[in-house]
């Protein structure tokens, strides 16, 4: 199919040389570009949290002053979330989405280019306040103001402006996803009929258009109140640093769905491929996602329970917070009932999904223990805060995005990695994982506050061991990197369907699939007999 | 079902200069706000930048649009993804008249010694939590950003040129209206008077906001003037470049209507624009009720 069409005059294939990357409208060129993109910010993101672990090594402070900790925790944050985890999910989604739709790309191709083409200009200006005077931001990933505004170094203009062009991308991608499934998707796949992911991403998508212009709106505030007189977060003007809180958090909120429902979406195709069963309760999961993201946006003061809300604000916030378990559960017990009674082999896609729901539920239930207002009050600033959002962000939603790397990368490369070299990863990174978040529960609930680089000496054992296990997890990307080099070098050519139990459109397609996913729509029998769900 | 239903454009530089563009743009403001003194004319070079972007990359679409090769799929992508590009709007909006809710239902009356913030008159004496003139007794009061806070003298009415504007706005969009309806029918002399008057109103509309602005500058309501100051020119400001920019996209679907791009019942441009006009008018009602009337 690719060769017919390369001469076709809207179907060409890929161009030569650099300029190929720069000019692209495909969506798997450019779902490439997310990938090594998000990969790139994921080591540097990660090197500047190994500078934070070898500074909390010991008590007392060895290597750095203060300030400069601080830079390292802001930076990490933001790069991890806006930089690594966001840009990941959109190189999956620009990738799988449209073959998954029986699509032959996006729906608004150049757009698509820019929307990746904004990144690394927004990842660079972001970068650049590391070299700036008085340095990077280091006021937490938060931004928080008066510390943002009033306190912050001049650099923080220029982390604005960043903060500015990743939500234009990312609104841009989400526009684009959400025309391209509604629009896109073969005309015979309903949207019953739509595959988890697609279903994920179009929620994220909704999720996407609804936060981040507020996200966009809160910093303009930033900006004005730095730098033209304004007083939103100036009390001395009728203003409130609360509400800067309320505004940030109604992003912020959504913002951890975006960041998670994808990885719903990614799981829900592992566990059934390597179960070799029908995914149990396809219609719960897409109606749970929908529940999720509505809460996710009428829940976001439970971030603020020590700001002094009214107490009737806290109770509606503790239950509305509570509410959310609810479709997660569903999910939980959905992917559970997947694996009961079938086949199961495990596969490493399969062993990072498995170890997904174990961990990700782990992080849940934390956070329904953050969830309750009066508990929050002695959690609240805390390590447990620290290890509950690092068991949903890194073995929740970085899980899924690794899961996805090995589930897919046949499909992307033509070309099989190597097993065994990743099992062998899987286990060093599960257990460091697990070494280096685990203890900081219980640093937390002793009462280690999070952003500080000094603590009391009580602390030193779990902080050691977690120090330990953050440099063997580390480490552990090396492997990681050399596997998929590896694959993409040396790697065994793969079969159009390597994993047995898989279904799925994109797996039809050729063993590297090609330029142009469906150049002709799909059948409806072709639909039916690959879909996940009876 | 042929291999022609789907239409994928070709590769262009036109994203690459966009980022390059606004990067240089928002790299000039930043270092124009810290007083570097090459901080404005890299500030131009971008925006320049900028503008010949969205010129080429839109006139190569208007090229392509007019060119026959956008089927039908491709016109109802452009409308899902204008549709979604004025939701993003309509919540970058909301963060705004979120921020003046609060202000003026939480923080101010708080701020005022309301519910159980008994101090406040100890703390900060003489201050009166009125909303629109956020006052001390002390003249001079500092914002923590070292500016000093403008009290105004005049309270904002929303009759006289508020009123006005709404009318004109509201006007404005009915123009449009039957600038669409004639576009429908085919009277092509009909669409190009009524676009004018829409136009004529909305610039109207602009040249009234500036005297509008020059008054209450006068009275002393400025930025600097505390949480009212604050909302009451971050809104209507904003709201002002988008009836800016809507302006402008109206001027480029009345020289093209000229050149005769638009069937009666193929013309997204002129439907996308005009969607984008409709949502402007109705940011304004929400100011006009919210900002100036009550």
């Amino acid at each position: 199919m690719t060769t017919a069409t390369a001469s076709h005059d809207t179907h060409h294939g890929p161009e030569k040389g650099l300029m190929r990357w720069v000019k692209t409208t495909n969506h798997k060129d450019i779902g490439t570009l997310y990938l090594w993109f998000a990969f790139s910010m994921l080591l540097i993101g990660g090197a500047l949290a190994m500078g934070i672990r070898m500074e909390l090594l010991q008590p007392g402070l060895q290597l750095m002053e203060p300030q400069f900790f601080n830079q390292l925790t802001t930076m990490h944050g933001l790069i991890m979330v806006f930089g690594a985890i966001m840009p990941a999910f959109v190189g999956l989604g620009n990738w799988l989405i449209p073959m998954m739709v029986g699509a032959p790309d996006m729906a608004l191709p150049r757009m698509n280019n820019w929307s990746f083409w904004i990144l690394p200009f927004a990842g660079g200006l972001l970068l650049s306040t590391f070299f700036m005077e008085g340095g990077a931001p280091a006021f937490g990933w938060t931004f928080y103001a008066p510390l943002s505004t009033t306190f912050a170094p001049d650099s923080t203009d220029f982390f604005i402006f960043a903060v500015h062009l990743l939500g234009f991308s990312s609104i841009m991608g989400a526009i684009n996803i959400i025309a391209t499934v509604l629009n896109m998707r073969a005309p015979a796949m309903k949207l019953m009929d739509m595959p988890l992911f697609v279903w994920t991403w179009l929620i994220t998508s909704f999720l996407l258009i609804g936060a981040m212009p507020v996200l966009a709106g809160a910093v303009t505030m930033m900006l004005t109140d730095r730098n033209f007189g304004t007083a939103f977060f100036d009390a001395t003007g009728g203003g409130d640093p609360v509400m800067f809180q309320h505004i940030f958090w109604f992003f912020g909120h959504p913002e951890v769905y975006i960041m998670i429902l994808p990885a719903f979406g990614v799981v829900s195709h592992i566990i059934p491929t390597f179960s070799r069963k029908p995914l149990f309760g396809y219609s719960s999961m897409v109606y749970a996602t929908a529940s999720i993201a509505f809460l996710s946006y009428i829940v976001w003061a439970h971030h603020m329970f020590l700001t002094g809300m009214p107490v009737a604000g806290e109770l509606y916030f503790m239950y509305a917070t509570m509410l959310i378990a609810v479709p997660t559960g569903v999910k939980v017990f959905n992917w559970i009932s997947t694996m009961w009674r079938g086949s199961m082999t495990f596969e490493t896609p399969m062993l990072w999904a498995i170890s997904f729901v174990f961990l990700f539920t782990i992080g849940g239930f934390s956070g329904l223990m953050l969830g309750i207002a009066p508990a929050d009050i002695q959690y609240h600033d805390t390590y447990f805060v620290v290890a509950h959002f690092h068991y949903v962000l890194v073995t929740g939603a970085l899980w899924s995005i690794i899961a996805a790397t090995f589930y897919w990368l046949p499909k992307w490369t033509g070309k099989m990695y190597n097993e065994s070299l990743a099992k062998i990863h899987f286990w060093w990174a599960v257990i460091s994982v697990n070494v280096l978040f685990f203890p900081q529960h219980f640093l937390g609930l002793a009462g280690m506050p999070r952003r500080i680089p000094d603590y009391s000496l009580q602390f030193a054992d779990f902080n050691f061991i977690s120090s330990i296990g953050g440099f063997a997890f580390g480490a552990s990307f090396i492997l990681f990197t050399y596997i998929v080099f590896d694959c993409i070098r040396n790697g065994k050519p793969a079969t159009a369907r390597p994993w047995e139990g898989a279904k799925g459109l994109e797996w039809t397609l050729a063993p590297k699939a090609q330029y142009h996913s469906f150049n002709t729509p799909p059948s409806r029998e072709l639909i039916e007999s690959e879909s996940q769900h009876s | 079902m042929s291999e022609k239903q789907y239409y994928i454009p070709e590769g262009t530089y036109w994203p690459i200069i966009g980022s390059i563009g606004i990067t240089t743009l928002l790299v000039g403001f930043a270092n124009q706000m810290h007083g570097v003194s090459w901080g404005s004319s890299v500030m131009v070079l971008g925006f320049a930048i900028t503008v010949f972007m969205l010129f080429g990359w839109l006139g190569q679409v208007v090229n392509e649009s007019v060119n026959g090769k956008y089927n039908a799929q491709v016109d109802r992508s452009f409308r899902w993804g204008m549709s979604w590009f004025i939701f993003s709007e309509v919540m970058f909006f909301a963060a705004f008249f979120g921020a003046l809710f609060y202000a003026r239902t939480l923080s101010v009356p708080w701020l005022g010694g309301a519910d159980n913030n008994v101090f406040t008159p100890e703390l900060w004496n003489g201050f009166s939590a009125s909303w629109q003139q956020i006052a001390f007794s002390t003249p001079g009061t500092v914002l923590q950003s070292g500016t000093a806070i403008s009290i105004p003298t005049e309270l904002v009415a929303a009759t006289g040129l508020p009123a006005l504007n709404t009318i004109l706005l509201l006007l404005s969009g009915v123009t449009l209206t039957f600038a669409h309806h004639a576009l429908r029918t085919d009277n092509r002399n009909h669409v190009v008077g009524w676009l004018i008057a829409t136009i004529a109103l909305g610039v109207a509309f602009l040249g009234f906001q500036v005297v509008e602005y020059g008054h209450a500058y006068a009275t002393g309501l400025k930025l600097t003037s505390g949480i009212y100051g604050s909302t009451f020119y971050m809104l209507t400001g904003f709201h002002g470049f988008h009836v800016s920019l809507g302006v402008i996209m109206l001027t480029v679907i009345l020289f093209r209507v000229q050149k005769g791009h638009f069937s009666s019942d193929n013309h997204f441009a002129f439907e996308g624009v005009a969607w984008y006009w409709h949502f402007v008018d109705v940011v304004w009602l929400g100011l006009f009720v919210f900002v100036y009337w009550v």
